[in-house]
């Protein structure tokens, strides 16, 4: 029952076939179902042991540690290999391999000792604003993460690949900003009709791709990178247009929105954190909701699951597809509308809304296309994205390798069998999670 | 097997036809027993093992790839190369053999042809051509003439011939008696895995049909006479088309009665699965009503029906009945989830759809580790019951059930049974659809025959089985007479439901 050599001995070293991961794995529940009942046989497992084989059984949280630490790894090769001074300390490595050694291990450390203390915490900081504001930037950067994530994973949970985040997002900040500068709105109200605004924007260039799916059966990845197209060049072309370009200004960029209209801040004038991470957990208590406690979730998982068997039991698909579709659409609207309604930007500009679309697609992945999920791994991100501010204005390393770690930590994720084997994992629960993401094509 | 002779494999649906060729053709392995090729006894790990020992096969769904050529689709698997390790195909090569092949068997194929682009019939053609190419002696064809016209069937039939002059041994499987008469030299009959009998071409129709569906394994089930009560539901001249557009159901008629169980019985394909769906409103209507309890529902919504009291099983429970990933406490509530007690607005009540599940779970005996388990942990017994258990445990007025015990185990299908009869005996007017004609025997009142999207013939529980298996096999009493080699005598006024016993009988009984 307990496995004596866990990690380097086990049977499953290279689990090659799907098939395999779950046999073993269901072995290995059963293995963890009985082991409690049956404690005596043989010399009795240490407390310490049975830790490490709980912990060694592959379940998301570890796949998902292993994951960022196999990232950070590469990562830190891509950082001394992008440094000339570090490099030219390799070509005499054979003579005095610590000058190389050392030299890796100080552009390496200060790198993430950089990344750790423009994201959580400078412990050489001074002062209230300068002990918060790590953490403020990483809030600001989570928030809008935290919707386009929503808006992703809900669809995902459709049975819905929304690719098309970054057009909704854009349609919704640009319905934000337009109401936010055009409307003259007493303060709260304001802010609320900005919002709102946005959602609508957002919430219809979902409806387009919802509806042509339910209707015609055109594949929904296909439409929304379209829409997402059309969407950018639209922002561009609105942009430039009487009454929203800034009078004041020759280049590409709106009307600043009325403060009435913008998101208060948390902490005060000089930290950015804004009242959209409150709004933001919301959303994720409320998606959280409505998937799991509400008919209308019943409705949309059962149609993601099996179509088919909800269609018989008298759940109308395409509603759902369209439904499904509009929530998604609206959740990326919001995030977008916090991208001039927050502290990041107060004026439409074509690259206003940034990747947040994408990324929200890796953050839905990486939070396992669950609410709570999604709300962890946009925190990921967002602290990825403030500590390689800092890591790139203090070190000198670029902000793209910030986007490389990412791509990388999404790569791990989205491959549990790899790191599995990397690290040699015994195969547990991780085995379906390869399936819920190769799911919805 | 002898060389040159087509032997017919013959049987009902589930029978184990395409099993038996499947091991043969090494895609299953054998539990037992052994395969003997020329006095040798012969082992085979997979398709290629078959083809190795001159065994082709011909299956029921083609395995061609539809953008391919005719050529292209001959040669994969057997690709011939040429340029060492460059690996050039060498199409020209595989292009000559095709032609080769065609002229010899006087097989026509246009070996540039893209596959999509050509007919069924060919496309059959083609299969045969591919494994011709790979020198086979016996060739098996599974329900060749299943997708087949009539035109093309005789064509097929033709090549058969051909291929026979040239010494191949063909099985044929069907269950279609009059080819089998045509072309067999030898038929063998196959019911519930075993052999029951062989006969000579010579055979009428009546006795293979008897052999085919046999006698006396009436799976009984205990149930008192029906009361029928008053029309629950009717269908008028209902016209359904399948999903390639092509008529399913053409014209029918029938009613069932408060109280009473309609068997519907007939080899699938025949249009069943298509008039449920229709009355269920998972499929348009294009002509023809469908009246419950006297209100006109066709064209209504799948859930307006449900609510107004329609239970509905299935055909197929993994596709159509059940979200694998869901519990079995939320598939206990797939139809009925927005419904008080469990839904109220907007909101779920999970408490009470885990004490409903409970008392469920315990009341239709589904074996589980809990509610709250998948429900695609279950077995296939277990999943059933899950279903007939959501359905009926709201008030009904008409039940339907497609294939309620396929793949379900022997206790469960009792159990099952006996739930059907005990809502029919509460006042549900009951439909029972199955391929099973057994469980149609035994569940139903009355049985109903389709055949081609017909109802063929409306017949009594206690109707003689060959006379029911003819019915499915489209031959109605009256035609019997003019059948070519038909008993006149063997059935008559069927749809009476009080035919003689046909004369053939002592015979059969011999031989099964």
């Amino acid at each position: 029952m307990s496995d004596p050599n866990p990690v380097s001995g086990s049977p499953d070293k290279e689990p090659a076939t799907e098939a395999e991961l779950t046999a073993t794995s269901k072995a290995d529940r059963g293995a963890t179902m009985t082991s409690p009942k049956q404690p005596a046989p043989g010399p009795r497992p240490t407390l310490g042991r049975l830790f490490l084989d709980n912990l060694w059984a592959a379940n998301t949280v570890t796949v998902t540690v292993l994951a960022l630490v196999l990232a950070m790894l590469v990562g830190a090769v891509l950082i001394i290999v992008s440094d000339p001074e570090v490099l030219a300390t390799y070509g005499y490595i054979t003579a005095r391999p610590a000058d190389a050694l050392n030299a890796s291990w100080t552009v390496v450390s200060e790198a993430y000792a950089n990344l750790f203390k423009g994201a959580v915490f400078d412990p050489e900081a001074s002062g209230f604003t300068a002990a918060l504001s790590p953490i403020s930037e990483t809030l600001t950067y989570t928030a809008p993460l935290v919707f386009t994530g929503l808006s992703v994973a809900l669809a995902f949970r459709g049975g819905l690949f929304n690719i098309g985040a970054q057009g909704q997002a854009t349609m919704g900040v640009i319905l934000a900003a337009v109401a936010g500068f055009a409307l003259p709105l007493p303060p709260v109200v304001h802010l609320v009709v900005a919002l709102i605004a946005g959602a609508v924007g957002g919430a219809v260039w979902g409806f387009v791709p919802g509806i042509l799916k339910a209707r015609t059966g055109a594949h929904e990845v296909i439409n929304t990178i379209m829409l997402n197209y059309v969407a950018v060049y639209f922002l561009s072309w609105i942009i430039v247009q009487n009454g929203v370009q800034n009078p004041d200004r020759a280049d590409a960029i709106s009307r600043p929105v009325d403060s009435s209209a913008a998101l208060p801040r948390l902490l005060g004038d000089n930290l950015r954190v804004h009242a959209g991470i409150l709004l933001a957990v919301l959303a994720t208590w409320a998606i959280a909701w409505l998937l799991n406690r509400s008919t209308l979730g019943f409705e949309l998982r059962a149609v993601g699951a099996n179509p088919d068997a909800a269609r018989t039991a008298g759940i109308s698909v395409t509603k759902t597809y369209v439904l499904v579709m509009v929530i998604a659409g609206m959740l990326a609207g919001l995030g977008g509308s916090q991208m001039v309604l927050g502290s990041t930007a107060n004026a439409l500009t074509p690259l206003v809304i940034a990747q947040i679309g994408f990324d929200g697609i890796l953050v839905a992945l990486l939070g396992r296309v669950k609410p709570w999920g999604v709300l962890l791994a946009a925190l990921l991100f967002g602290a990825l994205q403030a500590g390689g501010n800092r890591m790139q204005s203090y070190s000198g390393i670029s902000l793209e390798l910030v986007t490389v770690l990412q791509a990388l930590i999404v790569i791990f994720i989205a491959a549990p069998a790899l790191v599995k084997a990397i690290f040699q994992l015994r195969a547990a629960r991780a085995a379906r999670l390869q399936t819920s993401l190769a799911k919805g094509w | 097997m002898e060389p040159g002779e087509i032997h017919a494999l013959l049987g009902e649906n589930g029978a184990g036809k395409s099993t038996l060729m499947n091991v043969l053709y090494g895609l299953y392995q054998p539990d037992g027993g052994e395969i003997l090729v020329d006095g040798q006894p012969l082992r085979l790990k997979g398709p290629s093992d078959a083809i190795r020992a001159g065994i082709g096969m011909v299956h029921q769904h083609f395995m061609l790839v539809p953008v391919f050529t005719v050529t292209e689709n001959i040669m994969l698997g057997a690709e011939q190369v040429r340029g060492g390790i460059v690996g050039f195909l060498d199409r020209r090569r595989a292009r000559r053999e095709v032609a080769e092949v065609s002229a010899r068997y006087n097989l026509r194929v246009d070996p540039d042809a893209v596959i999509e682009d050509l007919p069924v019939g060919i496309q059959q053609r083609v299969e045969i051509v591919k494994a011709l190419t790979r020198d086979v002696d016996l060739l098996i064809l599974d329900e060749p003439t299943a997708v087949l016209t009539p035109q093309e069937t005789e064509e097929l039939l033709t090549v058969m011939r051909s291929l026979k002059a040239a010494g191949k041994s063909i099985v044929f499987i069907t269950h279609k008696l009059g080819e089998v008469k045509a072309i067999a030299d030898r038929i063998t009959v196959i019911r519930r895995g075993r052999t029951v009998g062989t006969a000579s071409p010579e055979a009428s129709r009546d006795e293979l049909a008897a052999l085919m569906v046999g006698r006396n394994v009436r799976l009984t089930v205990d149930k008192q006479p029906a009361t029928p009560g008053r029309p629950m539901l009717e269908v008028a001249g209902l016209v359904v088309d399948d999903d390639r557009q092509i008529r399913a159901v053409d014209g029918i008629d029938l009613t069932v009665r408060a109280g009473e169980v309609l068997g519907v019985a007939g080899v699938q394909g025949n249009g069943q699965t298509e008039l449920i769906e229709a009355i269920m409103g998972l499929r348009p209507t294009l002509a023809g009503t469908v009246t419950l309890d006297g209100e006109p529902i066709h064209g209504w919504s799948t859930k307006k029906v449900l609510r107004a009291g329609v239970g509905y099983v299935p055909e197929d429970r993994s596709v159509d009945g059940l979200v694998k990933e869901f519990s079995v406490a939320e598939n206990l509530v797939l139809d009925i989830y927005d419904r008080p007690p469990f839904g109220k607005g907007l909101a779920l009540r999970p408490d009470a759809i885990a004490a409903s599940a409970k008392e469920r779970i315990a009341q239709f005996d589904v074996r589980t580790s809990s509610a709250d388990a998948a429900v695609g942990t279950l077995s296939g017994g277990n999943q059933q019951k899950v279903i007939v258990a959501r359905e009926l445990s709201r008030p009904l007025k008409l039940f339907i059930a497609a294939q309620p015990t396929r793949g379900v185990d022997v206790g469960s299908i009792e159990f099952i049974h006996s739930r059907v009869i005990r809502e029919r005996d509460v006042g549900t007017a009951v439909m029972v659809v199955s391929s099973e004609l057994d469980e149609v025997i035994g569940l139903a009142d009355r049985i109903a025959v389709m055949y081609r999207g017909r109802i063929i013939g409306i017949v009594g529980p206690d109707t003689p089985r060959e006379e029911i298996g003819l019915l499915m096999a489209g031959i109605t009493p009256d035609a019997a007479g003019s059948a070519p080699a038909g008993d006149p005598t063997g059935v008559a006024d069927g749809t009476t439901g009080d035919a003689a016993p046909t004369p053939e009988s002592p015979g059969n009984e011999d031989e099964a």
